[in-house]
Formats: structure tokens, sequence, C-alpha cells
């Protein structure tokens, strides 16, 4: 750790990352309070109130970066306009008071991370806590929060001792007016969704719940409670201290910022990188290096989609640029596939996770999801008949919208988009049996006992 | 077509359709909403039921109430709008 590393502000302004410069992770060693601050300035305490803040997050059309890309500022106002809301409280005494406020609200940044192939959030966690804690506090206090917890996955104990000791010091140093409880997210591919993160807060089963009520009206403690990724707060951070209009010369007018994606499966350099939103997924995947001549690349995590390479080569590495290319960014996961490997083992695998991932609430998700797997496992490894195709295709339908949370249409989604990039394979596989590359070793990372 | 106090022409009418949702946590399979109502709810291949898309035209809202009430777990509901 040297003192060149950190950036000092002159004449005591706070220094905004330049155009091209690494926002969120500086440095790979862990930015303390003090380092944090000679980095990007102190908050801009008092001078952003609720209104004016997500006014300027709206304005920087940060989307969240757990997977939903759902606008931020519209979700931090509707848990402020919730909270604000006049409703009727009866006091022990018997007093009844219209209040603005009449309980406080919850802030919950989810830094769960249940996909097994990201590693983005707990590496910006260790890396640059206090980006996160003042994202919170700045949301804390624009909606009126009495409460806020900061939820790390359970694969990484170190994140969490070292986020709480970061986030003592602040409350020590008087920087956090609202204490930030650090918890440990359960095990589960789907513990992290937002839902289920609020249930297990309150106490119950770490599953999916119905929606309504929705977490902004009702969510932790019966509280309108506000959910961002780790990431999306990080930058509300940035955005508060330097604007808007900062914020958006990185990225491209429909998917401004930049943001952390984890490139996975046949790179040279694998890991976790900040890209402006909008480059070209050749250039991300270049710049891990392509160790082998590659066939498609996973997008979105394991509940994502398959692009071909070479053709997607040009796709903008951005929700917007995705979607139009019949994909999604999601939680930023880039998974790239070798020429020597069998998608559709490689699918089939998934399949089997994301079917031991459900929660088994749903019965079209409980029943479609092992017939799924069933069926993309049989294409895979078994000695398929022409019909099994038929059959993926009408599951994939029978599954999709059918479930409490998006578990089964992220499933069907993945086996509908390997069965169009890899249908030369599925071909091949029906006429003369699993090819010798099905019989490889897995290339995308599973927990163990997710796979079969 | 009504005007409203601006003038301005309202296309809606005044009660949009319903549409019908299944809460998929609370559902059962009991069958019974597909048995009373087979117009706009299938089975799928393990009973449960599949809901026809789009609002709940007029003629099939009684039968469609009559579901919902009969429905063993309250796992079906009318909702406006549609969802």
């Amino acid at each position: 750790m040297t003192a060149r590393d950190v950036a000092v502000p002159s004449e005591g302004r706070p220094l905004a990352p330049a155009p091209g410069e690494l926002r969120l992770i500086v440095r790979d060693q862990p930015l303390s309070l003090a380092e944090h601050i000679a980095r990007y300035g102190p908050l801009p305490a008092g001078q952003l109130v609720s209104h004016a803040l997500i006014a300027e997050v709206e304005r920087s059309g940060l989307t969240g970066r757990g997977g939903g890309a759902f606008p931020a500022g519209r979700k931090i106002r509707a848990v402020a306009e919730a909270s604000m809301r006049p409703r009727t409280i009866r006091a022990s005494g018997g007093s009844v008071a219209k209040g603005s406020v009449a309980k406080g609200s919850v802030v919950v940044a989810n830094g769960s991370e249940s996909e097994p192939a990201s590693s983005k959030d707990s590496v910006l966690l260790s890396l640059a806590p206090h980006l996160v804690l003042d994202g919170i506090a700045l949301c804390a206090s624009a909606v009126g929060a009495s409460r806020a917890y900061l939820c790390v996955g359970h694969r990484t104990a170190a994140i969490a001792r070292s986020v709480t000791e970061a986030a003592a010091e602040r409350v020590r140093t008087g920087l956090d007016s609202v204490p930030v409880e650090v918890t440990t997210t359960a095990d589960g591919y789907l513990s992290g969704q937002e839902n289920a993160l609020i249930s297990a807060l309150n106490g119950n089963a770490p599953l999916p719940t119905f929606v309504p009520p929705r977490a902004a009206q009702r969510g932790v403690h019966r509280r309108p409670t506000l959910v961002l990724n780790v990431e999306t707060l990080a930058h509300i951070a940035l955005i508060a201290r330097f604007g808007s209009h900062w914020f958006r010369a990185s990225g491209t007018p429909g998917a401004p910022g930049s943001a952390l994606v984890t490139i996975t499966g046949a790179v040279e350099r694998p890991g976790v990188r900040e890209i402006p939103l909008g480059t070209g997924l050749g250039e991300v995947l270049q710049r891990s290096g392509l160790s082998q001549p590659a066939q498609a690349v996973l997008t979105g995590g394991y509940f994502g989609t398959w692009l071909p390479l070479p053709a997607a080569l040009a796709v903008p590495v951005s929700d917007e640029g995705m979607r139009a290319a019949g994909a999604a960014l999601g939680p930023g996961v880039l998974a790239v596939l070798p020429e020597s490997a069998c998608g559709l083992a490689e699918t089939a695998r998934i399949a089997s996770f994301l079917a031991a991932g459900s929660a088994g609430q749903c019965g079209p998700c409980r029943n479609g999801l092992p017939a799924l797997a069933d069926a993309l496992n049989w294409i895979a490894f078994g000695q398929p008949n022409q019909d099994i195709v038929g059959w993926v295709e009408q599951l994939s339908g029978l599954v999709t919208g059918r479930g409490a949370c998006h578990l089964p249409d992220g499933a069907a989604g993945l086996a509908r988009s390997a069965l169009r990039v890899f249908a030369a394979d599925v071909q091949a596989h029906l006429t003369a049996g699993p090819c010798a590359r099905a019989g490889g070793p897995p290339i995308l990372p599973l927990p163990a006992g997710g796979s079969r | 077509m009504t005007a409203n106090r601006d003038g301005e022409t309202l296309h809606q009418p005044r009660f949009p359709e319903p549409g019908l949702r299944v809460n998929p946590i609370a559902c059962e399979a009991h069958g019974v909403c597909i048995e009373l109502l087979p117009e706009l709810i299938s089975a799928d291949p393990w009973g449960y039921p599949v809901i026809r898309p789009g609002p709940v035209p007029l003629h099939l809202q009684s039968l469609a109430r009559r579901a919902v009430a009969a429905c063993p777990t309250l796992a079906l509901m009318l909702t406006s709008p549609p969802p």
C-alpha cells in the first residue's frame, strides 16, 4: 500500500474519477475509511437533501446492478413516498397521530450474490466497503429509514467481518446516523432474491414470496423497504458527490455509467472488471484474454442466455444492448464457452442446478424445472429422439411466468437459447448420440451438489 | 366514450375489465377453477391452472367470481387491471 496509489484531492476538493478511469475499484487492496475519504472526498452531508438525491439519481439513469436493471431513482422514490404517506397510528396511550413519517422505512443492501458464477459484489465489498456504506447512508437519509441491513453472501464470511468493522468505524466517527446491521444470507440460489431476503430478515424462511405486497409498500418489519444491490449503492455514493452529468460521462445515453462484470470460463484472466456500459462484448472478452477459440458466451448468469460467438462479439455489454440481442446483462456475468466444450452438456448441468435451486413452492416450477433438466440431460448425455426437442420447447413455455419469482422464466430462457445457439449440436446428438466433448470436464463453475 | 372535467376524452371504461391471477405458492392444484371456468383456465401436465392472458370478458365475469370464491386455498384472484 503506497501513498501514490491514492489520488489526493487538490485544494481540498474531491477528485472525480476522470473519463476512462476506474470508478468503483481503484486498486486491488481495500481502501480504509481515511483513504476512501482522501480518494473521493467526504459525503456532501446536509447539502444533498432527500428529494435532491432522488432527483439526481433519476437524472443519472442508474439502473439496478443486481440483475433486474430497474431504474434506481424510481425505486428510491417509491419507498420515500410510501414512508411519507400519511397514515393513522395509534400510540400506546390511545392518542391518534396523523404523521408524515409514521414509522421509519428500512434500507437493505443486497450483497448476497447467490449466483455461483458472479463475484463482483464480494470483490466490491472487500475492496471498497465505504462506497457501499456511503450509498446506504445516503439512501437511508433519502427514504427516512431508521434501520439498515447489509446482507453478504454465505460464501464470504471474511467479508462479513471486514464490512462489520468498516461499519463500526463509521459509527465511531459519527459518519452514519443509521447503524448498519451486517447479516449473512442463507445458502441457496434463491436466498438473495429480493423478497426471499426480506422474508429471512423477518425471521421466516429465505424463500421468495407472492407479490403484492411490494417491498416498497411492506417489507422488513412490515415497513416500506428499499432493497438495492451493493454495486448500485456504490454508484449512488459517487453520483451524490460528482453528479448525474459526471455519471453519464461513462457508458451510453441509453445505458449510462460503468458496471462491474464477472468474466469466467475460457479466458486467460478471469475475474471482476469495471467497464463502461455499452463496451462491445468482443473488447470486454479481449481484455480478459480469450485463451482459446470460443463458441458461445453465457450472459446474465445461470438464469441467463447463450449468445453465439463470434456472431455476438459486436453486442454492446449493457442491459439495453443485450436486450436487443435477445439476452440480458443481469448481474453482469459473462461465461465463455470454449470450442472444446459441449454447450448442451453445460446447459444440462446448469438446468439441473436451477431445478435443485427451486424453492419448491410453486407447482409449475417444482414439477417443470426437474422435467426440463431431465430433458436437457437426455439431449446432452442420453439417446434422444426428435420429440424431446419439442418437449423442451413445450416445457419452457409451460413454466414461463408461472412462479412467484423469475427462476422458472430464467431456466426456460436458458433452455431456449441453448436450443437456438447449439442447434447444430442438438442435431448431432439426436442422430449420433452424445458428442465426445460432452464427456469432458465442466467449464462453468457450479457449487458442489448442484450438478448431477 | 366520456369526457372528464378538463374536457379530455377518456377511452377507458369506468370500470376496467378485471384479469385473473393465481398465487402460485398458495395453489395446490385442486383443479376447481379448471372445472368451473374452462373458457379461461386449463390444466398443465401436473394439474396446475394455466390462465389465458388478458382481461376477463364481461360475459364470463360472474363465472370468474364463482371460481375465485370456490378455490379451496384462496389462490385464485380477480385483479384490476389484468396482470
